[in-house]
């Protein structure tokens, strides 16, 4: 396929921002732009999801974890020359919720240690507070110092990829993000919309028929319900997840509203994004809308040699070159839009933007991507819904437990 | 020489889900949506209040079997809303009910230092047990915890959290841009800690927070409980809100302070209050006396007498007279979920008491539960109540009030506009915020500082 400008008229496509610390480049916060010593602020926070809708973002999702950033795929390390420690990313969301409008925000929630009660019913306030734009990424963790953060059981070290007791820890821990997928959403439809009544005449605050157990009874849980927080503004927030593989395509294709992937060309986006079909129509969700966006890491400057420099500047800060799970843009913001256009035409519907320094790459994307992207009719000149599923064309859903 | 006047702290409690919140009344909002927190959270602020309170209960309650339906249901997850409160706010504290037995230390510490740095230094940790297997069907513990353990277990939980807080010291972060040090020290965080309940090690996460811990508050009764909060709580959130209760509770707690090396300005007494006001007395009385008819309503009135009955009593009339049968011995089965009902240690007794009263008045069943039941505890014109808190807490009954308003968002407003200009003018409430942390408010030292003001006195 060859990149744009396309002849045919084009779709809008959506696009989000991962907010993680000063940026993703793990030498981000020594650029000057980066305000490491804000880190833990509140302001901090605001600054950026700010940013973010003064561009029209559908959404930002935090990054979050029980443990210390680390170099090491799965144990802590004792650097000192990286950013290290982080907020509670659902009370970083919300505490920004108030200041903003209309942008999404996703916080990361990790499913393997966590109560899915809990996460349902803070998720659901997260939807209450921003009226409507919450939803949640949820993570597995398959370290064993996570897991010692809690004491309530051992993780075993994973040895290597290919091995057939990685594969089976890995299936299991998706399997428990599954099922508390699962009861998080049944919570958030535990209660019917009309549930409360205030009926004076009989003294009743609710219909109690309009409330439900969920009864869900899994290898790790079980969840009783109903929820104590009614159904939230969107009726069920937004699930996302991000994926590299079958067994975490297949937590996407059942369960989620938006996937992140990872492909690094347009061949691989449409090998995914099949993959993912399959999963779903296999699912019996073939009719249901479901976003497949790519994560880029993304060095963006008006200049790319300035990008290139930058990028090679931050890895001699680092001591290493820079690598990711997604692949890394460095270049234009016009570059950008034609990967963008490029990688959307190979069924994508959307993309996370990862920038390297968030204080220099999230406004090179709202000042400098976001006008590009209107000027080929690409992406919303004014935000067109006042919910994150309105942004993303997702209906409100009907209640699972609502009699038809 | 007299005693010099104390100052008085003042708490808002958020209405919402409590069997005295009025939801009938036409001026009633929602207890959900987050513009109700926002106009009670400000309305607290503008009066100079120290901080909002807000409770939790994790399971719906059930009454024969079935939810609950008369009272308000239905409530925001706590450390969320009140992240979301701390932008609205700038000064109000902000205190969130976490219970420790449905919970894990890491997770709970996270929480509460990620508020207190979103917040500026404004969160507390009012800590609390669950005592039923019947809230663990939500959740991975499930599980019934006997008496006993439970108290060690929340002691436990809490001693770990505060070992979470102290793992990072408040210097570590150095973020030299030029020289490329982010962390003075590597092992930042680091901690281990080995109990009966807990077994954990590794790395906390959250760089300590503007207060260094939360302020820790104690709700529960028992001789465990006042043990504990007398070893390790700032403050208390007692149910003791008449004058002789008040100061019986007050004098038994401060007195435990000592044996642990605490003085007794170091732990705040601060009872739920509940309060009517009119422009006269007599006005007052007969609102609150119309009040106490809305939250009772004759459907109430029999449910309320199940927690004493223990049996299901739906056949009687709530206008006629008491049940003849006695109450049903043995354990508590018709409620669920509702702390209150452990208050009747006795029910035989209570019953007999009750239908001597009840036939000594005259009184049907509503009229029983309302005359013995959830009277308010300050009733009257401004003047009057803001006279009566002054002598409450100069008197000793506690070093302040968190009230609890009947109405939802706005039943604070009058208390702000009309009482506390009194109290202010008497020099007994403060006209503005002196500092900009929650301790600042209550006068705790931060817990860096404890050991150098102890120091000081000596």
């Amino acid at each position: 396929m060859s990149s744009a400008p396309f002849a045919t008229p084009v779709s809008p496509l959506h696009l989000a921002v991962a907010l993680d610390g000063t940026g993703w480049h793990p030498a981000s916060w020594r650029e000057p732009v980066a305000r490491p010593r804000e880190l833990f602020t509140a302001g901090y926070w605001a600054d950026l999801v700010a940013e973010a809708e003064r561009g029209l973002l559908d959404f930002v999702t935090i990054e979050d974890g029980l443990g210390p950033q680390s170099s090491h795929f799965l144990d802590p390390d004792d650097r000192t020359d990286q950013v290290r420690g982080r907020l509670d990313a659902v009370l970083v969301a919300s505490r920004v919720a108030p200041l903003t409008r209309r942008i999404g925000l996703v916080p990361t929630v990790v499913a393997t240690h966590t109560e899915p009660f809990h996460i349902s019913k803070a998720i659901a306030t997260l939807d209450y507070v921003s009226t409507g734009r919450a939803g949640l990424r949820v993570q597995i963790t398959a370290r064993p110092n996570e897991a010692d953060h809690f004491g309530r059981r051992t993780i075993p070290r994973i040895r290597a990829y290919d091995d057939p007791a990685t594969r089976d820890l890995v299936t299991d821990l998706f399997d428990e993000a599954a099922d508390h997928v699962e009861v998080v959403r049944r919570l958030w439809d535990s209660w019917e919309d009309d549930a409360e009544i205030r009926d004076v005449a009989t003294g009743r605050f609710i219909d109690r028929d309009k409330l439900h157990y969920i009864d869900f009874e899994g290898r790790h849980f079980s969840v009783k319900g109903p929820s104590i927080t009614p159904r939230p503004p969107q009726g069920q927030p937004l699930v996302t997840a991000l994926a590299h593989d079958t067994v975490p395509y297949r937590l996407v294709a059942r369960a989620a509203d938006v996937g992140y992937v990872t492909p690094h060309d347009a061949d691989q986006a449409r090998a995914i994004v099949a993959e993912i079909r399959a999963e779903q129509e296999a699912a019996g969700r073939a009719e249901e809308p479901l976003h497949v966006f790519a994560d880029l890491v993304v060095f963006l400057d008006d200049d790319p040699a300035e990008a290139a420099a930058r990028r090679d500047r931050l890895d001699t800060l680092a001591g290493e070159e820079y690598t990711s799970d997604a692949r890394i843009f460095t270049g234009t913001p016009a570059q950008l839009a034609d990967l963008l256009q490029e990688l959307q035409a190979a069924g994508l519907t959307g993309f996370r933007l990862r920038p390297a320094v968030a204080g220099h790459d999230l406004p090179a994307i709202t000042r400098g991507l976001v006008p590009e992207l209107q000027r080929r009719d690409a992406f919303r000149r004014a935000y067109e819904a006042d919910t994150l599923r309105g942004l993303l064309g997702l209906p409100r859903p009907a209640n699972r437990y609502a009699a038809a | 020489m007299s005693k010099p006047l104390k100052q008085i702290h003042l708490a808002a409690h958020f209405p919402g889900v409590n069997n005295t919140t009025v939801w009938s009344d036409p001026r009633a909002g929602s207890h959900i949506e987050f513009s109700s927190f926002v106009h009670f959270a400000q309305t607290a602020e503008r009066a100079k209040f120290d901080f909002l309170f807000l409770a939790e209960g994790l399971r719906l309650r059930e009454q024969g079997g079935q939810i609950y339906d008369l009272d308000v249901v239905g409530r925001p997850d706590t450390f969320t809303v009140l992240a979301a409160l701390a932008a609205v706010t700038d000064r109000l504290g902000l205190t969130g009910t976490i219970n420790s037995t449905f919970n894990e230390p890491y997770e709970v510490a996270r929480q509460f230092a990620s508020l207190d740095h979103l917040s500026g230094g404004r969160s507390a940790w009012n800590v609390v047990t669950s005592w039923d297997a019947f809230t663990g069907e939500n959740f991975r513990r499930g599980g019934f915890l006997p008496q006993d353990e439970r108290y060690s277990r929340a002691k436990e939980f809490l001693a770990t959290a505060g070992e979470l807080f102290d793992s990072w010291q408040g210097d570590e972060i150095v973020a030299d841009q030029a020289t490329g040090t982010f962390l003075r020290d590597a092992k930042a965080g680091a901690f281990v800690h080995e109990g009966q309940h807990f077994d954990i090690h590794g790395r906390f996460n959250v760089p300590r927070s503007p207060q260094g811990r939360p302020v820790i508050f104690q709700a529960g009764d028992s001789e465990e409980g006042r043990e504990f909060a007398a070893s390790s709580a700032d403050a208390i959130f007692s149910r003791y809100a008449a004058l002789d209760t008040g100061q019986a509770f007050y004098t038994d707690v401060k007195s435990r302070l000592a044996k642990y090396g605490r003085r007794p300005d170091q732990l705040l007494i601060l009872p739920a209050a509940s309060f009517v006001l009119g422009d006269t007395d007599a006005e007052a009385e007969e609102i609150a006396h119309e009040v106490r008819r809305q939250q009772v309503s004759g459907a109430t009135a029999i449910k309320h007498l199940e927690w004493v009955w223990n049996r299901d009593l739906s056949a009687y009339d709530p206008d006629g007279p008491l049940p003849d049968v006695d109450p049903l011995p043995g354990e508590h089965t018709v409620s669920r979920g509702r702390a209150q009902v452990r208050m009747y240690r006795d029910p035989l007794a209570t019953a007999r008491e009750w239908r001597e009263l009840a036939a000594a008045n005259n009184w049907s069943i509503r009229d029983l539960v309302i005359e013995t039941g959830n009277r308010q505890n300050f009733v009257g014109s401004p003047a009057t109540v803001a006279k009566t808190i002054n002598e409450y807490v100069q008197a000793d009954a506690g070093d302040g009030f968190i009230l609890v308003p009947h109405i939802t968002p706005s039943g604070l407003d009058d208390f702000a506009d009309k009482v506390v200009p009194l109290l202010q003018e008497q020099g007994v409430f403060r006209t503005d915020y002196e500092g900009t942390t929650l301790r600042d408010h209550l006068g705790l030292a931060h817990p860096d500082e404890t050991g150098a003001a102890e120091r000081v006195e000596s």
